[in-house]
């Protein structure tokens, strides 16, 4: 069991005095993030990166990694006192999350969230332990046109998955592209969209995008709903806690199901807003009492929160194995990834091991940490959501122009922050995805560079991506997923005859 | 947030703010296909060059910004979806003005003097604080984030006169 030895090797890493304060500090920095409405995981994250750029890459991606998991417990606590949302995939939590708070029994919501988001990443985790190593040592093998059918697979799977407009998502990956093409061409070193303007030599920086997409987007959206908080009281005592523990023993089954959905949905890059609805629906679907749910009903807090979690978690999965994030939240610790100097992918495993089983020792401690935490001090974060809007909103316009200006030190980047912004909002309304934007915008050159590799090796011919058996296999599913909305449309419309 | 438009309360539809969205990617996609063609999108002596994968990029945008666009102009009348109502559009230009001014005052300010009349501005015209509630949580807040960023982690920040009269 070499992975036993390895974990043990990067408890060791992570268990360092520093390492646990770094911890600390990024769990509390998360919660803080995932509790602010207009911060998020991913445009947190990006805004702290410059903070680390002077850290050693382990501490790092340690306290960095720590922000997300604080993020992703914090989005709870608003929903479940507040019914409103931290965080878009805690959107499901707050069906029955809000009606157990004003039913009075908000400590034992809470305590369930908090508990189901932990046992969700914790399996996760234990996925990625056994999985990663494997699927790293196969990775190995793979040459440019492999990565770049696992990299069309990514997606394929987004327009084939996505609940939003087919199209729309296909607009906003394009995008996403085209934004990455912008800049200094890697292979050739041709200026490539530039238009002779000297701002866009260094093209478009994907954590802008992060900032202005996510922040000041959700800022101008939070505006337009005009705040009213009104929030349930909230305190828990260890008897609830226990209580609520002995309760969800007999919820096994939620659990599991909502774990397989959030892992399923992590790795392919689903992410964590469409696995919590989906295991939301599935559980009230599969339910005894199907009518309990959107009052109250702890499955429906269980389920949601669990799969968001898994799915959070596992998206590190693909990003450590392949270079390949499953989340925006995941393209940004890759973005530091790379800042630091190291290249993600398989080679990952074999040249930093210290750094590798580090971080996935961190997600061991940094959840079981992230629990401790935000079980003690919700009262506390209870009451930072009672400062008025109009204090936290300008607040974090200041911390994203800061977050934007340290990337490159650069004014043009805060001005494209607020053009990112403004997109972001109209997008949102509009129902473009996000998440495939950002992502193309992050892995948009290395496809390109697999893509003109694998071509070259071929003189040209597309033959090459079905010329084995591994790489035809992805390819083939690619474009079944990306022409799936075409294809479950030709199938409902034949099936409706045969009905009538 | 009601679908259906109220009378007291005008709004604007969905289908303009769908048709500029649309537009705006359809004259990127041109954009990004223009320069593509004058860098070269096709086949040079050592493999592909370095507009060849950025055309293909530009003319799928190109096709799917014109589906949308299509699709638009063939429901035009019979979409009555609404984008916003007036008051919600007034509490999102009431923020983004402030933004853009913010953003602009940088420049001659620097970073931190432009927050504290962000923030105090921000507080007093939608939270009704007193004065000197708003004063103290302006200068605070930048006070605080220049310890963090210039002291504490030498990240070196856009800084206007009044920091020069400090000696930074």
């Amino acid at each position: 069991m070499d992975e036993i030895t390895n974990l043990l090797g990067g408890f060791a890493v992570a268990l360092t005095l520093p390492n646990l304060g770094y911890m600390l500090i990024g769990i509390t920095l998360g919660v803080l993030i995932g509790v602010l409405p207009g911060l998020g995981g991913a445009n947190g994250v990006a805004i702290l990166l410059p903070l680390t750029f002077s850290m050693n890459p382990t501490s790092a991606i340690i306290m960095l990694s720590c922000i997300y998991w604080g993020a992703l417990f914090g989005g709870a606590i608003t929903s479940i006192l507040f019914n409103i949302p931290g965080e878009p995939w805690s959107v499901a939590t707050t069906f029955d999350g809000f009606p157990m708070a004003q039913q009075g029994r908000a400590a034992q919501a809470l305590t369930t969230a908090f508990t189901s988001s932990f046992v969700g990443a914790l399996i996760a985790v234990m996925l990625i332990t056994f999985l990663a190593p494997l699927l790293a040592k196969f990775a190995l093998k793979f040459g440019p046109a492999e990565m770049f059918g696992v990299q069309f697979l990514t997606f394929c799977s987004f327009v084939g998955m996505s609940k939003e407009p087919p199209m729309k998502t296909l607009a906003a990956m394009l995008l996403g592209f085209a934004l990455a093409t912008v800049g200094m061409d890697t292979i050739t070193g041709t200026l490539r969209m530039t238009y002779g303007t000297q701002v866009l030599l260094k093209g478009f920086d994907f954590l802008i995008a992060v900032i202005g997409l996510f922040g000041i987007g959700e800022i101008l959206l939070t505006m337009e709903e005009g705040l009213a908080f009104k929030c349930q009281s909230a305190k828990i005592n260890p008897k609830v806690v226990w209580q609520t523990w002995i309760q969800l023993l007999k919820h096994w089954k939620t659990f599991l199901r909502a774990t397989a959905i959030g892992c399923w949905m992590g790795i392919t890059p689903g992410g964590a807003t469409p696995a919590s609805f989906m295991s939301y629906g599935m559980a009230r679907r599969l339910s005894k009492d199907p009518d309990s749910f959107g009052k109250g009903a702890i499955e429906g807090v269980v389920a949601p929160e669990t799969a968001a979690h898994a799915a959070g978690t596992s998206a590190l999965l693909p990003m450590l194995t392949l270079g390949i994030p499953g989340s925006p939240t995941a393209a940004v610790l890759l973005g530091g990834l790379l800042i630091w100097g190291l290249q993600p992918g398989p080679l990952l495993f074999v040249e930093q091991k210290d750094f590798v089983w580090g971080l996935i020792a961190s997600m061991y401690l940094g959840n079981i940490v992230g629990l401790l935490v935000v079980l003690t001090t919700v009262p506390w974060w209870a009451a930072i959501l009672r400062i008025p809007f109009s204090v936290i909103a300008p607040v974090i316009i200041v911390v994203c122009a800061i977050g934007a200006y340290t990337v490159h030190s650069a004014m043009f980047d805060v001005v494209m922050m607020l053009v990112f912004g403004l997109f972001g909002y109209l997008f949102k309304k509009l129902k473009y995805p996000l998440a495939p934007l950002v992502l193309a915008l992050v892995l948009g050159d290395m496809a390109e560079t697999n893509f003109r590799q694998s071509m070259l090796s071929s003189q040209g011919s597309l033959s090459i991506f079905w010329s084995g058996g591994l790489v035809g296999t992805l390819m083939t599913l690619s474009l079944v997923l990306l022409l799936w909305p075409l294809l479950s449309k030709l199938l409902q419309s034949r099936a409706k005859p045969a009905q009538a | 947030m009601p679908d259906t438009p109220e009378k007291d309360s005008p709004a604007l539809a969905t289908r303009w703010p769908e048709l500029i969205v649309a537009g705006t990617l359809l004259l990127l996609a041109v954009l990004v296909i223009i320069d593509s063609v004058r860098v070269g999108q096709g086949w040079a002596d050592d493999g592909p060059k370095a507009g060849y994968f950025p055309f293909y990029i530009g003319i799928g945008l190109a096709a799917v910004s014109l589906a949308l666009i299509a699709g638009q102009l063939r429901q035009w009348k019979q979409d009555e979806r609404v984008f916003v109502q007036r008051e919600e559009a007034a509490g999102v230009i009431a923020v983004a003005w402030p933004m853009v001014v913010f953003v602009v005052l940088i420049w001659p300010l620097g970073i931190y003097v432009a927050s504290v009349i962000l923030i105090f501005f921000f507080m007093r015209r939608h939270g009704h604080f007193a004065w000197w509630l708003c004063g103290a949580v302006a200068v605070g807040v930048p006070v605080m984030l220049f310890l963090v960023f210039e002291r504490w982690f030498s990240v070196p920040l856009p800084k206007g006169p009044l920091e020069a009269l400090f000696g930074y």
